[in-house]
C-alpha cells in the first residue's frame, strides 16, 4: 500500500488519517452549522445527534449518531482529503477478456449504457429478474477504463460484493477490482474500478467518473436518504450515473414509460423463456392455521414430483412456528431469517440440492438463485410484501436455461393491490418481451 | 413518542402510564425485550446466577477485603454484547440513557456516601473521548468524586482469565474518603478483578466499605 493508492478519492476522519498531512491535503470540520442547523459532513444528518463533555477537546461536543458505526465523528473531528495526482490506470486497462454473447435485449441496454458513461449522463437499465444484468456493464466500463476514467459499482449489501468482484475481476484481469464492505481486506487499496457496498461510500469524496447503482431499489439505500448522499458526495461532479433494477419503484417506471426518465427496458430473460406467472391462491387465516390445508397439499404435492421448494413467510414469529409442522412433513425442511448464524451455510446446502424446501423471510427475495426450484408466498396480503418484493420473490424461480420454468403460487387470506401489480407487471413483461422477439414461444 | 435509541420504531409508552408520572423509555418494546435482568437465585457477593443462593466459588476463594459485593442488572447475551459495545467502543454516549432509571433506583438502594466511577487511563480517555462509567452516572443525574485516578496499562480486554487476575494494580489514591462508603459504578462485571484493583484504591484513600453495581455480568 502507498500512500497515494491509500489517499486518492477518499475523505478520512483522523483515526483513519494515517499520513501526514502534505500540500495536497484539504481539511473540513466533520460537523457544521448549516444556517444554525448541525450537519454532518459525512453523511448529511440533520436530526440524529448527540453530546457529552469530550475529553480530546475539552468542550461539550457533539457527535453524530447516524453514521457513527463508521468511525465516530464529534464536532471536533476533521475531515482529510488528498487532492494530488491519481494513480496511472495500468496498460491494457479496458481491455475486455468476457468472451460470452448479450443476448439481443442485452445488447441494446449495453450500447445505451455505454453511451451514457461517454456522454457522463444518468440512465436506468430496468431488467427483468435472470435478465443478466452485470454483462450489460461490461462494455460501458471497458470504455471507461480505456479512457482513464474510475468507475464506482455500489450494491447494497456485502454479499451482492462479493459475488460481483470475481465476476470483474474475470472480465477486467488488468484492473482487478478492490471490494468494499465492513472488515473487507482492500480496505487501504486503490483500483480504478470498485465494488462496495453503499455505506462504504460515505469514506469517498468526487472520486468517480462513473457511478453504478445496483439494485437501486432495494433496502436499505432507497429508505436512507443518508445514503443517497453518499452515492452523490462519491461521484466526480461531471459523471455518468447508471442505476440497474429489475423492480423500480412506481413513481420511476411511471417515468419510464412518460419518456421523462432514460431508460433501457429488458423485459425478457437470457435463456428466453417467459417470466413464471404467480398464480394466487386464498388459504384462510394462515395465522390461526399456521401450514393452511392447501398450501401442505402444494408442498407435499411438488416433493412428491421430486420438485424443490422456496418458501416464503412474512415474519420470523409465524415462520419458525410453521417450521415443525414442516419437518413432520420432511425433517430435512430448514427455514433462515437474517439474524439466522447459519444463513450462509443453510442457503449453501439448499444450492447443492441438500434441502428439499427452505422457508425464509424476505430476506431471500433477492440475489438468490436456486437451480429448478418452485416458489409459495404463504400470506402474500402482509403488509412486507410491497409489488416490488412479490416481483422479486417469482423471479426466484425459472432462473436457469437447464430449468427455465418453475411454478409460483400466492398463498393468501384476501387479495391486495400490491398481488394484482405484481402479477400485472410480470405479464406486462412477458408481452413485451413476446413482442419485441425476445421470447421463443 | 420518542424514536429508540436502536433503531427506526417508536418507543411505546400507554398515555395514562405518562399521566401518572411514568418516564417514557429511550428504548422500544423490542429492543427492550431483548435485554435479560437477572433473576432467580444470586451469588450474594457478586450477583452471579447461581443453582440456589450462597456464595460463589470465585468470591469464596478472594477472601477478605473492603469490597462488600456487587449488583448487577442484567445478562450479558448477544443484544446487551452490541448495545455495550457500540455505547463504549462506539461512543454513543447517548446509549448511557438508556440505564438511567436503573441506575438512579440500584444507587439509592445502595445507600453509600459518595459515588466513584472507574477512571481511565490518560490514553484511553482520550481515544475514547468519555468515560463509560462516568456517562452512566451522569445520566442518571448522580454526580461522581474523583478519588482515584488509573496510570498507563495494557489493553485489558485483550487478556486471558488468568492474566486478568494477575494483573498489578493500575488504580491510585487521589482524593480523601475517610471513613466514606463508596459505590463504584460500571458497565461490566467480568471476574471481578477490576472493582476489586478499584476498592484496593479507595481503602488507601480512606474508604471504609465498597460496593459496586454494573449494568450486565458477563462470565459463567
Ligand atoms: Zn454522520
Ligand atoms: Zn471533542
Ligand atoms: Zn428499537
Ligand atoms: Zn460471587
Amino acid at each position: 500500500m502507498t500512500k497515494v493508492s491509500f489517499l486518492t478519492g477518499r475523505e478520512l476522519i483522523d483515526e483513519e488519517m494515517i499520513y501526514v498531512p502534505d500540500e495536497h491535503t484539504s481539511t473540513r470540520p466533520a460537523i457544521y452549522l448549516d444556517n444554525g442547523r448541525l450537519r454532518c459532513n459525512r453523511c448529511n444528518n440533520t436530526k440524529n445527534f448527540s453530546s457529552h463533555r469530550c475529553a480530546r477537546c475539552g468542550k461539550v461536543c457533539t457527535y453524530c449518531r447516524n453514521c457513527i458505526e463508521m468511525g465516530k465523528i464529534s464536532s471536533c473531528t476533521t475531515l482529510y482529503r488528498w487532492n494530488g495526482p491519481a494513480p496511472k490506470h495500468p496498460d491494457h486497462a479496458g481491455t475486455l477478456h468476457w468472451t460470452g454473447t448479450l443476448s439481443e435485449g442485452q445488447r441494446a441496454a449495453s450500447v445505451n449504457v455505454k453511451q451514457a458513461i461517454i456522454h457522463s449522463s444518468e440512465h436506468l437499465v430496468w431488467a427483468v429478474t435472470g435478465a443478466g444484468k452485470t454483462e450489460v456493464l461490461f462494455q460501458g466500463i471497458a470504455a471507461a477504463l480505456s479512457d482513464g476514467k474510475r468507475v464506482c459499482i455500489a450494491a447494497p449489501r456485502s454479499d451482492v460484493v462479493r459475488e460481483l468482484a470475481p465476476r470483474l475481476a474475470a472480465a477486467f484481469p488488468d484492473t482487478p477490482p478492490i471490494a468494499l464492505y465492513g472488515g473487507s481486506p482492500d480496505r487501504s487499496s486503490y483500483s480504478p474500478l470498485v465494488v462496495t457496498t453503499t455505506h462504504q461510500l460515505y469514506r469517498f469524496y468526487q472520486a468517480f467518473d462513473v457511478m453504478i447503482v445496483d439494485e437501486v431499489d432495494a433496502f436499505p439505500y432507497t429508505f436512507d436518504p443518508s445514503l443517497q448522499f453518499a452515492v452523490q458526495k462519491a461521484r466526480k461532479e461531471s459523471s455518468s450515473l447508471i442505476y440497474l433494477t429489475a423492480t423500480p419503484n412506481t413513481e420511476w417506471q411511471s417515468e419510464v414509460k412518460s419518456g421523462k426518465r432514460d431508460a433501457t427496458l429488458i423485459p425478457a430473460r437470457y435463456h428466453r423463456h417467459p417470466l413464471p406467472v404467480p398464480a394466487t391462491r386464498w388459504c384462510g387465516n394462515w395465522k390461526k392455521t399456521i401450514l393452511p390445508v392447501s398450501v401442505q397439499l402444494w408442498v407435499k404435492e411438488k416433493l412428491n414430483e421430486g420438485s424443490r421448494l422456496l418458501l416464503f413467510y412474512p415474519h420470523i414469529e409465524t415462520m419458525d412456528k410453521a417450521l415443525p409442522l414442516f419437518k413432520e412433513i420432511d425433517p430435512r425442511i430448514e427455514s433462515v431469517h437474517a439474524a439466522d448464524p447459519l444463513r450462509k451455510e443453510k442457503v449453501e446446502l439448499m444450492r447443492r440440492g441438500k434441502i428439499p424446501a427452505l422457508l425464509s423471510t424476505t430476506i431471500l427475495e433477492r440475489g438468490v438463485t436456486f437451480q429448478g426450484i418452485d416458489v409459495a408466498v404463504i400470506g402474500a396480503e402482509d403488509a412486507v410484501f410491497a409489488e416490488s418484493a412479490l416481483v422479486q420473490i417469482a423471479g426466484r424461480a425459472g432462473r436457469s436455461a437447464e430449468c427455465p420454468t418453475g411454478e409460483v403460487v400466492f398463498f393468501h387470506y384476501g387479495k391486495t393491490e400490491a398481488m394484482r401489480k405484481a402479477i400485472r407487471q410480470i405479464n406486462e413483461m412477458n408481452k413485451l418481451g413476446v413482442e419485441r422477439g425476445l421470447i421463443d414461444e | 413518542m420518542k424514536q429508540c435509541l436502536l433503531c427506526e420504531n417508536n418507543t411505546e409508552m400507554e398515555t395514562w402510564l405518562l399521566f401518572f408520572g411514568a418516564k417514557s423509555s429511550s428504548l422500544c418494546p423490542n429492543c427492550l425485550g431483548k435485554l435479560e435482568k437477572i433473576t432467580g437465585p444470586l451469588c450474594r457477593i457478586c450477583s452471579r446466577p447461581m443453582k440456589e443462593e450462597g456464595i460463589c466459588s470465585d468470591c469464596h476463594s478472594w477472601g477478605e477485603s473492603i469490597y462488600a459485593g456487587n449488583r448487577s442488572l442484567y445478562l450479558y447475551n448477544s443484544a446487551m454484547q452490541s448495545l455495550l459495545a457500540r455505547f463504549k467502543y462506539r461512543g454513543d454516549y447517548a446509549l448511557a440513557a438508556v440505564f438511567a432509571d436503573d441506575v438512579r433506583r440500584e444507587a439509592k438502594e445502595a445507600e453509600c456516601d459518595v459515588i466513584c466511577a472507574v477512571p481511565l487511563s490518560p490514553s484511553r480517555l482520550l481515544e475514547r473521548r468519555f468515560n463509560q462509567s462516568e456517562a452512566l452516572i451522569e445520566s442518571a443525574g448522580l454526580t461522581h468524586t474523583r478519588l482515584i485516578g488509573r496510570y498507563e496499562s495494557d489493553k485489558q480486554a485483550k487478556k486471558s482469565r488468568a492474566e486478568r487476575l494477575s494483573a498489578e494494580q493500575t488504580f491510585y489514591p487521589l482524593g480523601q474518603a475517610e471513613g466514606k462508603s463508596v459505590l463504584v459504578i460500571d458497565d461490566i462485571y467480568t471476574t471481578g478483578t477490576t472493582v476489586r484493583r478499584v476498592a484496593e484504591a479507595l481503602k488507601e484513600a480512606g474508604a471504609c466499605t465498597v460496593k459496586s453495581v454494573t449494568i450486565a455480568r458477563s462470565g459463567s
